[in-house]
């Protein structure tokens, strides 16, 4: 700032001095909610019932932690069910929407125009809810299944573009070459084209993973075994209900009164976000090149 | 004879590129088949909109009745009160979403410290990987009766709780401040890449010019964000139909006394299915939503492709 000094007036170290004010307030305001509910789900249930959340608690307890863990087969099997998802629809996503991607920058592809605009239509006009519902449940027959989960979401237009326009980014000449050496059009892609797209792969599957890991909305149109709750609907329904009782422990006894069902609401909520917020710091550079790329592109 | 012979070259052709590209084709197949499948089939669903739909016959076999289910929905006020709820959040997210993405992208580009800006901006987008049940347990955390945390900061100053749940007025704001919350991050990037992408040496030329940094602000960063301001408005006006169903969902609920305020058309459709199994009515709404915001995007395209074809969709 040496170069500077000198040349601030006072309007322009204004405008710094609020920006920096302004930032800090906004990015407290995004932690708040969070810190707020971490320590409300380390505090005691008679102090939350006597005096209600707290963003600095009296007593510290991990009860509702230890009562989680130890506990709630309804929790494990939720995550379970979470991590099955994202890992089977990332994946399978990930592998459809590159061979995808792969075939629609392919310029000796005759129909690639036809078969992208097939694609993109599809974000401009839906069906609709009612429509869809109908056929998953009474056509497809996917009322309760995991697929139900999975499906709907496991390839997105936008993504597949985004795909497309990343391996424009290889020099044709890597594929006219391994042409003459003989090599088929899978091996092509999966030898040459793969390697070379992972930074991009790495983005669309970290955007893909976390759709996934977010999901509640299908578990709630089409699950209806406990069993097969993704971990956000879990949530969800244990926010809205009084008596999680029967949630919590299939099997194992607990008395009613010595839940604390304040507490362990946040503690859930806690569990369901810790892995996104633990890889966040590691994750975010893709994120963010993901995002101004499908922005500026899209 | 001659439309005959032009189709049967033309099917030729087509299996000609087949064969030859059969290994193309067999990789792009399970993409299309997806679109196919859980698109394309549906909607011709859509015609469910204009029976009375009867579950064991199915959509086709049941009685048709024309615009029998938007009459009644016209009629009894619905259509047009989440409409005007749909239309104005979205107004409202839109104008004042905006307005602060680009407010908080100026900041950002004007403070100098680098670890603060990394941080910062780290921080705001953070809110955009949550999922919307979380945000529903953040208002569950602040706004509930018994327990919130407000209410516990209103009873330790000596006043009264507020029973938030059953207000419909004020959710208004807090819809609208949570989505301001998770949006902010993210659009603050889209406009801080444009800012990134002006030629550094206006500035430094600006700057030799002795422009202060206010002039600087509002006379080059600011209108070279209007493009891009503009873009991003008309876009979304090109969606203005589709409403935030899990956020709404998530802080509302099931909770009817709040739906006078807070009722949009996606929140209307998914209860017509899974509350009153009224199928036919939802997607009597679901069609026009669909209809609408097809001519919607249309409208906006055109528009886009006047002032900077570059920028149109198709």
């Amino acid at each position: 700032m040496n170069n500077t000094v000198g040349k601030e007036d006072a309007g322009s170290l204004f405008i710094k001095a609020i920006s920096y004010l302004c930032l800090a307030i906004f990015a407290l305001a995004c932690l708040f909610p969070f810190v707020l509910m971490i320590s409300s789900s380390f505090m005691r249930e008679d102090e939350i019932i006597r005096e209600g959340y707290k963003l600095i608690p009296n007593h510290f307890s991990a009860k509702a932690y230890e009562l989680l863990l130890n506990n709630s087969q309804a929790l494990y099997k939720a995550y379970g069910v979470t991590i099955f998802i994202t890992v089977v629809g990332t994946v399978s996503g990930l592998i459809m929407m590159s061979m995808a991607g792969f075939v629609l920058n392919r310029k000796d592809f005759k129909y690639r125009n036809f078969f992208s605009f097939l694609i993109y239509f599809t974000t401009l006009f839906a069906g609709g809810l009612i429509p869809s519902y109908i056929l998953m449940v009474k056509y497809l027959h996917l009322k309760d299944s995991l697929f139900a989960m999975i499906l709907p979401g496991v390839v997105g237009a936008w993504s597949i573009f985004l795909m497309r326009n990343f391996m424009k980014a290889i020099p044709d000449s890597l594929y006219e070459s391994a042409t003459i050496d003989g090599a088929g059009d899978f091996r092509i892609y999966w030898q040459i084209f793969m390697p070379l797209a992972v930074p991009s792969l790495a983005t669309i599957g970290l955007f893909s993973a976390l759709g996934f890991w977010n999901e509640w909305y299908n578990g709630m149109l089409y699950i209806q075994s406990p069993d097969k709750y993704p971990l956000q609907y879990f949530l969800q329904r244990m926010i809205n209900q009084t008596n999680i009782q029967a949630l919590i422990n299939q099997g194992a006894v607990i008395n009613t009164a010595d839940l604390p069902s304040q507490s362990i609401k946040m503690a859930t909520a806690v569990l369901a976000t810790g892995p996104i917020i633990l890889l966040y710091p590691f994750a975010q550079r893709y994120f963010v090149s993901g995002l101004t790329i499908g922005a500026v592109k899209g | 004879m001659h439309l005959v012979s032009r189709l049967k070259l033309h099917c030729g052709n087509v299996l000609r590129e087949l064969v030859k590209n059969k290994i193309l084709f067999l990789m792009l197949s399970p993409v299309i088949l997806y679109f196919v499948i859980f698109h394309y089939l549906v909607m011709p669903g859509a015609y469910v909109a204009f029976v009375d739909f009867n579950i064991s016959k199915g959509i086709f076999a049941s009685k048709f009745v024309g615009l029998d289910n938007f009459e009644f929905l016209v009629k009894n006020g619905d259509l047009w009160n989440i409409t005007k709820n749909t239309l104005l959040y979205n107004f409202a997210f839109l104008a004042l979403g905006n307005v602060i993405q680009i407010v908080f992208a100026i900041m950002l580009y004007e403070i100098s410290s680098k670890w603060f800006k990394k941080i910062s901006q780290s921080v705001l987008l953070l809110p955009h990987f949550i999922s919307m049940v979380i945000v529903g347990v953040f208002a569950y955390n602040m706004f509930n009766f018994k327990t919130g945390f407000i209410n516990t900061m209103l009873v330790s100053l000596g006043l009264d709780r507020y029973e938030f749940y059953s207000d419909p007025g004020i959710w208004k704001y807090i819809i609208v401040a949570f989505k301001i919350w998770s949006a902010t991050g993210y659009g603050m990037i889209v406009y801080l890449a444009t800012i990134a992408g002006i030629n550094n040496d206006l500035y430094e030329a600006a700057y030799m010019d002795g422009a202060s940094r206010s002039q600087r602000i509002r006379y080059m960063t600011l209108p070279m964000l209007k493009p891009t301001f503009i873009l991003l408005l008309l876009f979304g006006l090109g969606g203005i139909l589709k409403g935030s169903f899990d956020l709404f969902y998530n802080l509302i609920g099931t909770n009817s006394v709040l739906y006078p305020q807070t009722d949009i058309i996606d929140t209307y459709v998914f209860r017509s299915l899974v509350g009153q199994f009224n199928f036919s009515m939802g997607a009597a709404v679901g069609f026009y939503q669909s209809l609408f915001g097809l001519i919607l995007v249309f409208t906006v395209n055109l528009i886009v492709r006047k002032i900077e074809p570059d920028s149109a969709l198709f």
